[in-house]
C-alpha cells in the first residue's frame, strides 16, 4: 500500500440523483418493508419530501469513490484480495428521492498489520445546496500475499 | 419521543429472521451495483478459496437494521450505524441461509438512544460492534 494516498485531494464524483424507483428497488434488496421506502404518501404524512432511503443507501453512491480509489495507478491495491472490514453512515439528515448528492473521497488512514494492510477512506456526501448529508466510512483489508 | 418512553437499557425491541436465498444475492447485486462473483459464482468463490458463495457484507449491514426501523416507524430516525465485518455468510444454492437479529437498548440519553444488534447465522455471528444511532423526528 501505498503510504502518500493518505490527505491525497481527490475530484468530487459526479452528482447522484437518488431515484424513487432505485430507492424502492435498493429497499426491497435489503428487505425494507417499511412504508416510509415504498410509499410517498407515507413518507409526506412523516413530514419527508419523497420516500426515504434506507440506512445503507449511501453505499450505492461511495461505491463510485471507492472505485477511485482502487483504480489509482500507484496505490498498490489488488482487488481479488479486497475484504470489506467495517463500515459506518453518519447522517445530518435522511436521504430521500430527489436529493442531488456528490461525494468526495478521502483516505483517512492505512495501517499494515501481520502482512494485511488496512486503508480507511471517508465518502462525504453534500446536497446540491453543498449541504452536508452523510458521511460513509470503510475501511477495506487488503490480505497479504501469504495471508 | 414516546417511542423511548419507558424503554430501558438490555430491553431487546426488535427480532427477526432473514431467510436469505441465492436469488436474494442477485437481487441485491442489482440494486446496489455489486457484481463480484464471489456472491453469486460457486467456480470463483471456489477459485479464491472461500468455502462458498457468499452474501454481500453490505446486504447483511443492510437487513440488519431493519427491525430497528420498523420498530421506529416515523417516530425516528437512523442517524448513524456502524458494523464490523467478523464472519462471511455462506449461502448455500439449495437451502440458503438464515440471519437472525436481535436489537437491544445499548444506552439511551437526551438526544436518543443507541441500539445494538447482535446477527446470528449458523449459531455464529456475523457482525460485531453493530451499533445504530437512533434520533427522534420532531
Amino acid at each position: 500500500m501505498n503510504p502518500d494516498l493518505v490527505e491525497r485531494a481527490f475530484p468530487s464524483a459526479a452528482p447522484y440523483l437518488v431515484g424513487r424507483e432505485k430507492v424502492r428497488e435498493f429497499a426491497r434488496a435489503v428487505f425494507a418493508t417499511a412504508p416510509l421506502h415504498h410509499d410517498p404518501e407515507a413518507a409526506r404524512a412523516a413530514g419527508f419530501a419523497d420516500v426515504v432511503a434506507p440506512p445503507t443507501f449511501p453505499i450505492v453512491i461511495a461505491e463510485a469513490t471507492l472505485q477511485q480509489l482502487l483504480a489509482e495507478p500507484d496505490a498498490g491495491i489488488d482487488f481479488s484480495r479486497v475484504v470489506h472490514g467495517d463500515q459506518r453512515f453518519t447522517y445530518s439528515r435522511p436521504i430521500v428521492a430527489g436529493d442531488e448528492l456528490t461525494a468526495t473521497l478521502r483516505v483517512t488512514s492505512i495501517k499494515t498489520l501481520g502482512g494485511n494492510s488496512m486503508v480507511t477512506s471517508e465518502s462525504s456526501m453534500v446536497d446540491a445546496r453543498g449541504e452536508h448529508v452523510v458521511t460513509s466510512v470503510s475501511t477495506l483489508v487488503i490480505r497479504g500475499e501469504d495471508a | 419521543m414516546s417511542i423511548l418512553n419507558g424503554i430501558e437499557v438490555g430491553q431487546v425491541v426488535a427480532e427477526r429472521a432473514f431467510p436469505i436465498s441465492r436469488d436474494s444475492l442477485v437481487r441485491y447485486a442489482g440494486a446496489s451495483g455489486d457484481f463480484n462473483a464471489i456472491h453469486y459464482r460457486d467456480d470463483v468463490a471456489a477459485a479464491v478459496g472461500l468455502p462458498g458463495v457468499l452474501a454481500h457484507g453490505m446486504l447483511t449491514m443492510g437487513l440488519a437494521v431493519q427491525p430497528v426501523v420498523d420498530w421506529l416507524g416515523s417516530a425516528g430516525w437512523v442517524s448513524d450505524y456502524q458494523v464490523r465485518f467478523t464472519r462471511p455468510v455462506v449461502v448455500d444454492p439449495q437451502h440458503g441461509a438464515t440471519v437472525t437479529v436481535t436489537a437491544t437498548v445499548g444506552a439511551l440519553d437526551d438526544a436518543g438512544a443507541r441500539i445494538d444488534l447482535t446477527a446470528v447465522c449458523d449459531d455464529q455471528t456475523v457482525l460485531g460492534k453493530a451499533h445504530v444511532r437512533v434520533t427522534p423526528l420532531a
